[in-house]
C-alpha cells in the first residue's frame, strides 16, 4: 500500500550518547531507518535496547549525538532547540504510555490547546469529528482526565495527537497502561487511522502482539536496529 | 484558550491559589494602613489645629513641629501678645503627658471658646467642679466613657463633665491651671493662638512678631497645618519606606516560593506542553498571567482588608492613632503588588522554560 511513497522518515547513522556522571552510556550506536508516508511501523526490543530513546530524538524531545534524522525533509539534528519545538507544532504527534493529558483541562479542551500552540483554528471539521466519533469520545470531550478511564484517556490523547494532521504519529508503548481489551481497542483505533487517513505511525513496543498491528515490524538491540 | 487554562491551573490547587492571594493582600494591606495610618493622624492633627480657630500659632524655641510640646514659654507673654497690634483674642494652652500617645492640653476655657467658636456637646456640658474634665467623641468611644463615667489620668480620678465634638485642639481638655498644676509647670505654657482682627494679616503680623521674638517658632495658621506631613515627623518617612520595602520583600518572597513550588509541581505538565511544541513564551506567558491574575486579585483584597484594619484600628487602638483610606495609593500597591509578583514568578518560569522536555516527561 504505501510502496513507492516517498520517505517521510529518513534516519541515518544516528547516535545518541548520555552523559551519567562521568561516563557516557550510548544508547544508540549507529541507527539507519527508513519510514515511508502512510506507513505503520512497529519498533520493538527489549528494556535497553534504545527504542524509547529513538522515540525522544525522533520527537526532537532530546538532541541526538551524531547521524541525521530527517521528517518530511526537515533535518532535525540541524536544529535549535527552539527550531526542534516549533517543528512538533505540525510535524510529530505524540501518543505516550501514561497519556501526559493535562489534568486541569477537559478532554475537549487537551485536544484544543494543541490546536492552539499550533496557530491553528479551534473549530473541528467534520473529518475531525468523524475520528471522534471512531475513536468513541465524543460524549466525553466534556470529562476531565481524572474522570475517564485510561482507555479514553489514550483515546484522547490520540485525538490531540493527530488533531494538527502531523507527518508523524508517535506512540510510545501506547497499550502499556492498558488491559487486554483497551489494548486491543487502541490499537484496532491507530490501525484504523493509518488506513483511513494515510496518517504515517511509528510505534515503540516491547509486547510482539501489538507489533503485530503494524506493517513493519522493527526490530532492536542494543542501540541497533537488528537485520 | 490560554486563559482557561490559567483559570483551571489556579482552580486546580485551590490552597495555593488561596494562600498567594492571601499573601499579596497582606503585603498591599500592609503597605495601605501605614500610608492611611499616618495620613489619618497627620490629617487629624491639622483638623484639630485648624479647630483652635487661632489665625497664629507661636510655639517655644527649639521644638520640633511634630513632637510633644512641653511648657517652655512664659504665660506672660500672653499679655505681651494680646497688645499687639491686629490681635483681637490671645490665649494659650499646656501639656500634660497622661499615658502612652495620650496628651491632655490645658486651655482657658472661655478664651478659648472665644478663639474657636466654642464646644459643641454631643453628652454634658462644660467643666463646672474642680475633678472634671472633658473628653471629645472619639476619646469617649474608645474609652466607654458616657458624662459622668470616671477616668484615671495622672494619678487622680476625673469625672466626665461632657463629651465635645471632636476637631478642638486635643482630645482631653482640662483648665490650664489644672495642666499646670499637673504638669509641675505653673506660670508656663507650651502654645500661645493668636487670632487677629483679619485672617489676610497673618503674614504681616508673623513678621513683625518675629522680629521682636526671634527665637520663637511663629506660624500663620495655614502654614504651620502645611508643615504636618510625613517628612516633618522625624523618622516616620524613612519608618514608612522601611515597612513598604518590607511589604514589598514579604510578598516577593511568597509569590516567588508559591511560583516556585508550582513549576515543580507542573514539571510534567510543561513537558506535555513542551512535547506538544509549546515555545518557551507560551509557558512563561501562562505563568506570568497566572501571578497576574493572583496579584490583580490579591490587591483587590488587599484594598478591602484595608477597610477592615481601619475599622480596627480607628475603634480598638489607642486615640491617637487614626486610619484613612488612601485611594491614591490603590494603583501604587497594585503596582508593587503585580511587579513583585511578575518578578517572582521570572526565576522559576525561565527554570521552566530552559527545563528538559524529556527529563519534565518523566517528572511523576
Amino acid at each position: 500500500m504505501t510502496d513507492g511513497k516517498p520517505a517521510i522518515i529518513e534516519i541515518r547513522g544516528l547516535r545518541k550518547v548520555f552523559h551519567v556522571g562521568d561516563v557516557d552510556v550510548a544508547a544508540l550506536r549507529g541507527v539507519d531507518l527508513d519510514v515511508r508516508a502512510g506507513e505503520f511501523v512497529a519498533v520493538i526490543g527489549p528494556s535497553g535496547s534504545g527504542k524509547s530513546t529513538l522515540f525522544h530524538v525522533l520527537g526532537g524531545l532530546t538532541p541526538a549525538t551524531g547521524g541525521t534524522i530527517r521528517i518530511d525533509g526537515v533535518d532535525l539534528a540541524q536544529l535549535s532547540e527552539a527550531r526542534r519545538t516549533a517543528l512538533r507544532k505540525s510535524k510529530v504527534g505524540f501518543v505516550f504510555q501514561k497519556y501526559n493529558l493535562l489534568p486541569t483541562l477537559s478532554a475537549r479542551d487537551n485536544i484544543a490547546i494543541a490546536q492552539h500552540i499550533s496557530g491553528k483554528a479551534q473549530e473541528w471539521t467534520a473529518q475531525f469529528r468523524e475520528i471522534l466519533r471512531l475513536l468513541g469520545i465524543e460524549h466525553r470531550l466534556q470529562h476531565k482526565p481524572r474522570a475517564l478511564s485510561g482507555g479514553e484517556q489514550q483515546r484522547v490523547a490520540i485525538a490531540r495527537a493527530i488533531v494538527n494532521h502531523p507527518a508523524i504519529l508517535l506512540a510510545d508503548e501506547p497499550t502499556g497502561n492498558l488491559d487486554s481489551a483497551n489494548s486491543e481497542a487502541v490499537l484496532g483505533l491507530l490501525r484504523d487511522l493509518n488506513q483511513r487517513l494515510g496518517q504515517t505511525i511509528l510505534m515503540i513496543t516491547h509486547n510482539p502482539e501489538a507489533a503485530s498491528y503494524g506493517h513493519r515490524i522493527v526490530r532492536m538491540r542494543d542501540g541497533q536496529i537488528q537485520a | 484558550m490560554l486563559n482557561k487554562l490559567v483559570v483551571e491551573n489556579l482552580k486546580h490547587r485551590p490552597v495555593r491559589t488561596l494562600l498567594s492571594i492571601l499573601a499579596i493582600g497582606i503585603e498591599v494591606t500592609m503597605i495601605l494602613t501605614l500610608v492611611g495610618l499616618s495620613r489619618g493622624m497627620l490629617d487629624d492633627y491639622k483638623n484639630r489645629a485648624k479647630g483652635v480657630g487661632a489665625d497664629i500659632w507661636v510655639r517655644p524655641p527649639n521644638t520640633s513641629i511634630m513632637q510633644f510640646t512641653a511648657n517652655s514659654m512664659p504665660e506672660k507673654l500672653v499679655d505681651f501678645f494680646q497688645k499687639q497690634p491686629h490681635v483681637t483674642i490671645a490665649t494659650a494652652s499646656a501639656n500634660f503627658g497622661a499615658g502612652f500617645m495620650e496628651t491632655v492640653s490645658g486651655v482657658d476655657f472661655d478664651r478659648f471658646s472665644q478663639m474657636s467658636g466654642g464646644f459643641r456637646f454631643l453628652g454634658g456640658g462644660p467643666i463646672r467642679q474642680p475633678n472634671e474634665i472633658l473628653v471629645d467623641d472619639r476619646y469617649a468611644r474608645l474609652k466607654k466613657l458616657r458624662p459622668g463615667s470616671m477616668i484615671r489620668l495622672g494619678d487622680r480620678e476625673w469625672r466626665v463633665a461632657g463629651i465635645y465634638e471632636s476637631g478642638k485642639l486635643a482630645r482631653i481638655l482640662l483648665p490650664l491651671p489644672v495642666v499646670q498644676d499637673l504638669a509641675g509647670s505653673t506660670g508656663k505654657v507650651a502654645q500661645i493662638f493668636l487670632k487677629l482682627d483679619e485672617p489676610a494679616n497673618a503674614a504681616k503680623v508673623t513678621e513683625a512678631l518675629k522680629s521682636q521674638l526671634p527665637d520663637y517658632h511663629i506660624y500663620p495658621i495655614e502654614e504651620l497645618t502645611s508643615l504636618f506631613t510625613t517628612s516633618n515627623v522625624q523618622g516616620l518617612e524613612a519608618f514608612t519606606y522601611v515597612v513598604i520595602t518590607l511589604g514589598v520583600v514579604v510578598g516577593f518572597l511568597v509569590v516567588f516560593l508559591s511560583m516556585y513550588t508550582a513549576v515543580l509541581e507542573r514539571t510534567r505538565e510543561i513537558g506535555i506542553l513542551k512535547s506538544m511544541g509549546a515555545s518557551s513564551g507560551y509557558i512563561l506567558g501562562i505563568l506570568l498571567r497566572e501571578t497576574m491574575v493572583l496579584a490583580v486579585v490579591g490587591a483587590t483584597l488587599g484594598v478591602l482588608m484595608s477597610y477592615g484594619t481601619q475599622y480596627l484600628i480607628n475603634n480598638f487602638t489607642g486615640p491617637a492613632l487614626t486610619q484613612t483610606i488612601v485611594p491614591d495609593w490603590w494603583p501604587i500597591t497594585a503596582i508593587i503588588a503585580i511587579s513583585g509578583a511578575q518578578l517572582g514568578t521570572l526565576y522559576p518560569g525561565m527554570k521552566a522554560v530552559h527545563q528538559d522536555a524529556l527529563e519534565a516527561l518523566s517528572y511523576d
